[in-house]
């Protein structure tokens, strides 16, 4: 298999502060790769450097493809208000004749269960639903890249594992390269293909995991798989979560006295 | 530092380019500002009766006309806002007498009030009020349901209702409204006075147009430019003051 | 439907005060007409052609000065708003420029430009040139950084987010400052026509009611018929922004 993104030393620096120290790695074409790491650890920095958003102030982006689309975490602020579900979809075909646009943005609102909602703005529709809009507007692209940047960090439980399976039959019908950024260890596991574990400011990269599930996947009996499960629990000890936060002991005798201090008073 | 200097480099180029331009062209239409310096100079600080007879008694009309609407404007305000069914009794009659443009009652307020001091605070007073009207109205109504709350568990007294609770909750938005009636008031001051009187510096405007003392007149447009230039900064500065316990007030234009 | 019984109500009140204070002894004869007479003399202007021509010539030469106004408010506004630079260097020029009252400016206009239509469209653009102004400015401030990143993400240059999205996002403050522009344009031009004897215009015929005649029924038809273009331009331009911009 081919590679389709290949990052090489990749580093940045916001003044002094270093957001990302020297990361490299590739997404295979057709492959679904997560990027999973503490809140805060420079992933949106590296999402945008991958993007163009942001030139890295070191290292190497190289795409293997013409272009790349994204997806953000926001919905609400990355779908045009003034445009329509469709003049959204359209965004990014400006360049196709009108009959190739209007096909392609119905084609890929039919994909992700919206053909009907074409004509309505997308503060109409909810949360889930606008997320939807975004990720029709990225397949119409028909991008090389897909990068998610906490796709589904800003809905309802609910809707997040519709839009989770959502994502995996789309990029499996249309063979698609996706690139997700997210917090969530569950969501990287269950979504990816790969894992690439990265450590707090600045991100380095410590450990680039495959996953052990079949691609067919379902929430509930993969959630409860036990490579699944397994897998988890590597993450999240690579990434120091579920360590005590404080001491159990210490806790409860501070809770006693404070509890006995208000009785007395 | 260097914004200042950016800032100022450019105005001050283009005085440069207009004196430059003034000299060269030699239009009594545009005089260079240096002239327009000196007939200042000579019309209000070398005839100091001039700058009392005349500037004097403009800016206290302008600033008399402007507090008697802020009061006005606010008080009817604060009243309506809290109401919702006050305000559908009052809201059209507002909105059309907003919509009056008051040099058109100019000649209403002469017959009801002749030429002078009260006229023309009549036009000010009425061509101003509208703006902190209807700014205090939304400043009124923006009063959230958490503080209105809160000050009815606590039984609060209804003096200290509006003026504890209401008023600093408005006073966002009646900041905004007196920005733009005070820049209202100069306008209307110059209207009235072209009108009504012989004193005020909207009246040595239009003597100084018949005379065909251009320098004069332009001396004239740049005293109410500055005039206009200090009252905001000054307004600003208390606002800054008073709304200092807002966490970030940026309704620059909407009044 | 309530509301709007309640607010013709409220109209209805004040009209009856009127009516009181026009009648009543305590104002000089013929100050202030009631608006029994003003209403009988305005059906009569009405259907007058040269009042007509009055109210049409004021309308027409406030939408010439509103749409030259944005004309240069809005690319001004643009390039300000987007170009920090620029915007820094002419800000001293712009903070002594909009305290000018434009009414200030009648004797220069008058000087350069005449008595003509000139003047009074040259003055009303002057007043509606900042709101516009400053509002755009203030959009271009308030403009999603994200819509932005969208943008580019998906290749488009830099005329394409200005044109495809910080223009589109800016409307709503755009149309915004226009209904303020509308509003001040209208009390310009009204004011000019008064006192700068232009030849034609409600306010010329407002002026002419007075020193002529010293008809006061007419003064206030002048009034109301003004009053009116007020409320049609402000609420129609509110209801093209509910309309057309309802995000």
């Amino acid at each position: 298999m081919s590679n389709m993104l290949e990052v090489a030393d990749l580093g940045h620096t916001y003044g002094d502060h270093e957001a990302i120290g020297g990361l490299s790695f590739t997404v295979r074409a057709g492959e679904l790769v997560c990027v999973v790491g503490p809140s805060g650890c420079g992933k949106s920095t590296l999402l945008r450097t991958i993007s163009g958003l942001v030139a890295p102030s070191r290292g190497d982006v190289s795409l293997h493809g013409s272009h790349l689309a994204v997806v953000f975490q926001d919905y609400s602020r990355s779908l045009f208000p003034w445009l329509s579900v469709q003049g959204n979809v359209e965004f990014p075909l400006r360049s196709l004749p009108r009959a190739e646009r209007r096909a392609r943005a119905a084609e890929a609102l039919e994909w992700v269960g919206l053909g009907g909602a074409a004509r309505k703005r997308p503060w109409q529709l909810s949360g889930g639903m606008q997320q939807r809009v975004a990720i029709a507007r990225a397949l119409a692209y028909r991008p090389s890249l897909l990068l998610m940047d906490e796709p589904f960090a800003s809905v309802d439980a609910q809707t997040r594992f519709e839009l989770e399976d959502l994502l995996l039959r789309v990029r499996r019908e249309h063979d698609t390269t996706v690139l997700v950024v997210t917090h969530d260890i569950d969501e990287s596991v269950y979504l990816g293909d790969r894992i690439l574990v990265l450590s707090g400011s600045p991100a380095r990269l410590v450990a680039d995991l495959e996953v052990p599930l079949p691609a067919e996947r379902d929430q509930v009996t993969t959630r409860t798989d036990e490579a699944f499960v397994e897998l988890r629990s590597k993450v999240a000890r690579l990434l120091n979560v579920g360590k005590p936060a404080l001491d159990v002991e210490k806790w409860a005798a501070a809770e006693r006295e404070s509890l006995s201090e208000t009785v007395s008073s | 530092m260097t914004k200042f200097l950016q800032r100022w480099t450019v105005f001050a180029g283009l005085v440069v380019v207009w004196q430059v331009l003034g000299w060269l062209a030699d239009d009594p239409f545009f005089p260079p500002p240096s002239k327009i310096v000196v007939a200042a100079w000579e019309w209000w600080v070398l005839e100091p009766a001039n700058f009392t007879g005349h500037v004097v008694p403009s800016v206290v009309r302008l600033l008399s006309g402007w507090v008697i609407a802020s009061v006005i404007g606010v008080s009817l305000g604060l009243l309506l806002g809290r109401s919702d069914r006050a305000m559908e009794y009052a809201n059209p009659l507002l909105v059309f007498l907003r919509s009056i443009p008051p040099p058109a009652l100019v000649p209403v307020f002469l017959l009801l009030f002749k030429a002078g001091t009260s006229m023309q605070l009549a036009t000010i007073v009425f061509g101003v009020v509208w703006p902190v009207l209807l700014n205090s109205v939304d400043g009124a109504r923006s009063v959230d349901v958490t503080k209105v709350d809160t000050s009815a568990v606590f039984r609060i007294p209804r003096w200290q209702w509006v003026l504890g609770v209401v008023l600093p909750a408005a006073s966002p938005k009646i900041f905004a409204g007196l920005r733009v009636s005070l820049s209202l008031s100069l306008v209307l001051m110059v209207i009235s006075e072209l009108v009504g009187t012989d004193n005020g510096i909207g009246s040595q405007l239009m003597q100084a147009q018949r005379e065909f003392d251009y320098t004069r007149m332009w001396a004239g447009i740049v005293l109410l430019g500055v005039l206009g230039y200090g009252l905001n900064t000054a307004l600003l500065a208390v606002e800054r003051r008073v709304l200092a316990w807002q966490p970030r007030s940026r309704d620059e234009q909407h009044a | 439907m309530r509301a709007f019984t309640r607010g013709l109500l409220g109209i209805a009140g004040f009209l009856v005060l009127w009516e009181l204070l026009g009648r009543s002894p305590l104002l000089p004869a013929h100050a202030l007409p009631p608006p029994s007479v003003v209403f009988g003399e305005l059906v009569t202007q009405l259907t007058s052609p040269s009042f007509i021509s009055h109210v049409v010539a004021t309308v027409l030469a406030l939408l010439i000065a509103i749409v030259i106004a944005i004309a240069i408010a809005v690319p001004s506004g643009l390039v300000l708003g987007s170009v920090p630079a620029v915007r820094h260097g002419t800000r001293a020029v712009i903070e002594f420029l909009r305290p000018i009252p434009s009414v200030a400016l009648i004797p220069l206009a008058l000087v350069m430009l005449g008595f003509g239509p000139e003047t009074k469209i040259t003055l009303a653009v002057y007043a509606a040139l900042w709101p516009i102004l400053f509002n755009t400015i203030y959009a271009l401030d308030e403009l999603d950084p994200l819509l932005v990143d969208t943008a580019r993400v998906f290749g488009t240059g830099r005329l394409g987010v200005l044109f495809l999205v910080a223009l589109p996002s800016a409307l709503p403050f755009v149309l915004t400052g226009i209904r303020l522009a509308a509003t001040t344009a209208l009390i310009v031009m009204v004011s000019v026509e008064l006192m700068a004897g232009s030849q034609i215009g409600i306010g010329y015929f407002i002026m002419e009611a007075r020193s002529g005649p010293g008809r006061m029924d007419q003064v206030l038809v002048g009034t109301v018929v003004a009053g009116a273009i007020g409320v049609l331009l402000n609420n129609g331009l509110e209801r093209v922004r509910r309309r057309w911009v309802a995000w």
